[in-house]
């Protein structure tokens, strides 16, 4: 068993899908960031048989919570304060996406001009779809930029 | 900022009630319109070969008095040494007044409509959208049945890779009462993105495999051809082609009252002894093509006669 330290003040993600951490550790720019940070790969889960958890050590408001929701709205947002869990945040899916998923339509104008944002837009709330921008194609949310 | 057509549904349905008058009024009244667009140009951007609706584009300006200027594969344009769609346009818009555009990727006519100072027609873009082909199946079905919905419309062929009738299937969920029937290869269904939007707007449609079974239920057969350039595997086009071809004898099970409409080109797909077939009416369909490029081009110019 593997033991990760407490953190007095700051958020755990945790109910991250297993090989998910590492991107969501650099599209929150945790990499730029100069705090402590924790990444924890495969830990047991009943619910999900594997789990990523993510532990970080800074202001709450640092966190963005749109990256976070296009990546898995499913993540489970605990913020810490005085080493004890004292509220989750809640994720909801943003408009509009840009800069984090790569549209996989290789017909999509996208694949010849690099310089253009990929942007995908929410084309279906319930069903938490979205769509390139350029050609609708669907997103694939495992083709990061 | 100007006013650009990417896709049907950017001109709500009355916006095209008024469209499709002011063309039908061009087709009765030519003489009143052969100088509305003196001095105006258009740029046809073609990247892609197209010789119909580049010409048809081309007619549809001079019939209107304006000029042409353009290039019709990238091959002879800036593209061609690495110039990017959004460079291209802003040049084009110091050039002309309203451009058409046609690229093979996805999207791409967008990208410049967001950076151009004048009108961009989608002129289709890959296999996603092929707007004007909309408005002129569109003003086709409403000139020759005299009304948009209240029909059962058949599409067959290649109906993932065919823009027109991604395009089409779109235009007519806007309008009451049309039943739809997907006829294709399991390989060439239509995207999930069109079915996701019919479920969700509840319009009935159904996937069917064969034209037989179906063709005696339908008002309207939108037939397309199976488009080499969409492939990435010849095999798979080859496999594919010859799928659907229409005949004298499966027209014997249509209705009396059934139109044949085809984007065209058609390869194969419509034998030609069809042609004298009275439902036959994919030629008024490129006539309708020239009226209705017309009126958009005056629409979006904003020239009131």
């Amino acid at each position: 068993m593997l033991n990760v330290g407490k953190i007095e003040e700051g958020f755990v993600l945790d109910h991250i899908k297993a090989g998910q951490s590492l991107a969501i550790y650099h599209h929150l720019r945790l990499d730029k960031m100069d705090c402590t940070v924790a990444i924890i790969k495969n830990a047991k889960s009943n619910k999900m048989g594997k789990k990523d958890i993510l532990k970080v050590e800074c202001p709450i408001d640092l966190l963005d919570m749109d990256v976070l929701a296009a990546i898995d709205c499913n993540i489970t947002v605990n913020v810490i304060k005085d080493g004890v869990i004292v509220g989750k945040k809640q994720l909801t899916l943003p408009k509009e996406i840009s800069h984090i998923f790569k549209c996989s339509n290789p017909r999509c104008i996208t694949s010849i001009e690099q310089e253009l944002p990929h942007i995908f837009f929410l084309s279906d709330e319930k069903k938490g779809i979205y769509r390139c921008k350029y050609c609708e194609e669907k997103l694939d949310k495992r083709r990061f930029v | 900022m100007p006013r650009h057509l990417m896709n049907p549904l950017d001109f709500s349905v009355e916006e095209l009630e008024e469209l499709f008058d002011l063309a039908n009024d061009i087709e009765a009244n030519p003489k009143k319109y052969e100088d509305a667009c003196k001095r105006k140009k258009l740029a046809t951007c073609f990247y892609e070969p197209s010789t119909r609706t580049r010409l048809s584009f081309e007619a549809a300006m001079l019939n209107l008095g304006g000029e042409v200027l353009g290039f019709s594969d990238a091959a002879s344009s800036s593209a061609a040494k690495g110039e990017s769609v959004s460079d291209t346009i802003r040049v084009i818009s110091c050039y002309a007044d309203i451009c058409a555009m046609r690229h093979p990727k996805e999207g791409a006519a967008y990208v410049a409509a967001a950076k151009s100072l004048i009108p961009v027609i989608n002129a289709g873009d890959g296999g996603h959208q092929h707007p004007t082909q909309t408005l002129t199946d569109l003003l086709t079905i409403r000139s020759l049945k005299g009304r948009l919905g209240n029909f059962t419309i058949g599409l067959c062929g290649d109906l993932k890779f065919g823009r027109t009738v991604h395009s089409l299937i779109n235009a007519l969920s806007r309008y009451e009462n049309v039943k739809f029937i997907f006829i294709s290869p399991e390989e060439l269904k239509v995207p999930d993105y069109i079915t996701d939007m019919l479920n969700e707007k509840n319009i009935e449609y159904r996937e069917v495999i064969r034209l037989e079974d179906t063709i005696g239920e339908l008002d309207i057969l939108y037939m397309t051809r199976v488009q080499r350039e969409r492939f990435f595997n010849e095999e798979d086009y080859i496999r594919l082609k010859d799928f659907y071809i229409l005949t004298k004898s499966k027209m014997e099970q249509a209705k009396e009252d059934m139109m044949i409409l085809h984007p065209l080109p058609r390869v194969n797909e419509i034998s030609v002894e069809i042609d004298d077939d009275p439902r036959a009416a994919y030629f008024k369909q490129a006539a309708y093509g020239v009226y209705v490029r017309m009126a958009l081009i005056l629409t979006l110019l904003g020239i009131k006669m």
